[in-house]
């Protein structure tokens, strides 16, 4: 078990489990977070996935730990692990079954107190028009070709079909679409789930949230993102569906004898692996990817049908009623990125598992209207309380692969919120604060009390506080979909 | 460990997990599966009743489990079927279960993966047990 005196302080939101701290790490562990959220990280077994996740082969830098971290399957929520491409390993457990669950963020010019008396219709529209629950179908079904297309073109499948438009893509990571996706590799199991649900928001802690911007913290980044305080803002969190689970759930299986095949001895299952330069590593890696395509493709739909629901309540009520694309983020995947690693350009692939990419100014890969700016980071909070969005600095580049925090992350488990919050009175007391709520089961809508999450101010604090991101503007919810 | 056989939650914190014991190896999975059912809290309807046998194979028993219960789920998925009687033969690397059901009524959670966390199947001198933890 890993205790406080392992740790190495490196600042006040910097610490270190040194590389020395047991035989088969290849690298150290480096964990930002305050004194306290390291205390309550090591309840659970974040730290000890982090410590395992260091044997992976290939693994070069440190693997890095965000301040919401909390336990997951082989590999940390919250965590980031960069593999030396192409001989090192590709791990499904480090980007997690729901790959590209993400995170959009729509902005308006539409004031709070213009559409307070619609705020009711507004939830109940949104509610509609974006399908979400357990096992539901999505706004679209995908014939198999279909399902191809959308795996190729991501969200330029959706701008193809007159459902985007091009500041969408430009204004999300990769552009909406991540090249090298394939098919070929994916399961008919897979792709039987994955065509009836594009366009569905899933269930579990995704959802759909109208916000108020509060507070704005950077003018310049607010008003080049086209944030202003008192305007309403939309944020869409959901991800690949059935389909990015099953091809994890594939190839977590599969490389059970991958591992075996390649001599790789691992302390945990779910870390399974195998070499990106082998016909394995290089299957999961397409198949990966086209999952994200899934996933950028899905967040576009819904965003496109939470237009339509912001066009039937609020057209000719409001002035402009338009939703403009703020940024598309990824907080679950594996890309391939060029990094400084101990003063060498090394090209890696960064497995970001609850971790969102937070590139600084100047970099590949932004639109030229964020190049001054850095990108977007859309950090949300869990129901109820704040979000946040921030930008990437060039300190994230040096001191974790260009990556930031993702979320609040949980302190409750499922089982537990469910007995101490009951949904009912949960959704009652949100109402009683202004929050619309429109939840599909009360269990799950306890299983996502506020109380069951750390406090996201502190998460994004120890993030600044490390300078690896910056705060932009904090958001304040008026309306929650969910399933 | 517990006696005979049966199943229930226990806390993990980001998801469902469940704790399987039984008497038998086989009747080890019968429980995981009827445990895993009763976590989506699934109703099924009386009527037509249905019948589907697997064959499965995997690396070891915890892969067999793995494979078994998701095959189980890709029949809600694919057919909207659920399962409420299992006759389940296993070996070292292959299963074989006969599977009596009907079409799903209700589900209220979704199970999107089952996953290898903490995934072993201890031998005591009772029977067997196991930790199973789910993706939701």
């Amino acid at each position: 078990m890993v205790t406080l005196r392992d740790f190495k302080k490196i600042s006040d939101h910097e610490w270190e489990i040194p590389q020395s701290f047991r035989p088969g790490m290849r690298v150290p562990v480096r964990v930002f977070a305050t004194r306290e959220l390291l205390e309550e990280a090591l309840d659970d077994l974040s730290m000890e996935q982090a410590v395992n996740a260091a044997a992976l082969p290939g693994t070069v830098g440190a693997v890095i730990v965000m301040p919401d971290v909390h336990q997951g399957y082989g590999f940390p929520i919250g965590g980031v692990a960069a593999t030396r491409y192409p001989d090192g390993v590709i791990s499904p457990g480090a980007i997690g079954y729901d790959v590209n669950c993400g995170v959009r963020l729509l902005g308006s010019s539409i004031f709070f107190e213009e559409v307070e008396p619609y705020l009711d219709q507004l939830a109940t529209a949104l509610d509609h028009y974006c399908p979400s629950g357990a096992g539901k179908k999505g706004g679209v079904s995908l014939s198999e070709a279909e399902l191809d297309q959308v795996c190729r073109l991501g969200a330029r499948w959706a701008l193809k079909k007159g459902m985007a438009t091009e500041q969408d893509l430009r204004r999300t990571e990769e552009g909406g679409v991540i090249e090298g996706a394939e098919t070929s590799q994916i399961s008919q199991r897979a792709k039987d789930r994955g065509r009836p649900q594009l366009g569905s928001l899933g269930s579990g802690n995704h959802f759909l949230e109208v916000d108020v911007v509060a507070e704005i913290y950077d003018a310049e980044a607010a008003q080049v993102m086209g944030l202003s305080e008192g305007t309403l803002a939309l944020a869409i969190h959901s991800g690949s569906r059935g389909f990015g689970h099953q091809i994890c759930s594939d190839y977590v299986q599969s490389f059970q004898l991958a591992v075996r095949k390649y001599g790789i001895d691992l302390p945990d299952r779910e870390l399974v692996c195998a070499p990106m330069n082998t016909p394995e590593g290089e299957a999961y890696l397409g198949a990966m990817r086209s999952a994200a395509n899934y996933a950028f493709a899905n967040r576009q739909l819904l965003a496109h049908q939470a237009r339509q629901a912001f066009e039937e309540v609020l057209a000719g009520k409001v002035k402009n009623w338009h939703l403009h694309q703020v940024y598309d983020i990824a907080h679950n995947i594996g890309k391939i990125e060029t990094h400084n690693v101990d003063g060498v350009q090394m090209k890696v692939c960064v497995h970001r598992k609850g971790a969102t990419r937070a590139f600084g100014p100047g970099s590949p890969g932004l639109p030229s209207e964020y190049q001054s700016i850095g990108q977007p980071v859309l950090v949300p909070g869990s129901m109820g309380t704040s979000s946040w969005v921030l930008v990437g600095t060039e300190a994230s580049m040096e001191r974790s692969f260009g990556s930031s925090c993702h979320g609040a992350g949980r302190v409750l488990s499922r089982n537990q919120a469910k007995k101490r919050v009951r949904g009912d009175q949960l959704r009652q007391d949100l109402q009683n604060e202004g929050i619309h709520v429109r939840a599909g089961s009360m269990a799950g809508l306890a299983e996502e009390a506020p109380e069951a999450y750390k406090d996201v101010d502190r998460v994004v604090n120890t993030v600044s506080g490390a300078s690896i991101a910056r705060k932009v503007a904090r958001l304040r919810p008026v309306a929650v979909i969910k399933g | 460990m517990q006696k005979g056989s049966g199943f229930k939650e226990i806390d993990h914190t980001a998801d469902w997990a469940l704790s399987v014991w039984a008497p038998s190896l086989s009747e080890l999975f019968v429980q995981a599966a009827k445990g895993m059912y009763w976590l989506m809290e699934i109703t099924l309807r009386e009527n037509p009743r249905v019948e589907r046998e697997v064959v499965l194979e995997g690396a070891d028993h915890e892969s067999l489990l793995v494979n078994f219960l998701s095959e189980l789920l890709y029949f809600g998925y694919s057919e909207e079927l659920g399962f409420d009687h299992f006759e389940v033969t296993v070996e070292d690397t292959r299963l074989a279960a006969r599977l009596q059901g009907a079409p799903v009524q209700e589900q209220k959670k979704e199970i999107k993966a089952v996953t290898f966390h903490n995934l072993q199947v201890r031998q005591k001198p009772e029977g067997y047990d196991v930790t199973i933890v789910f993706d939701v």
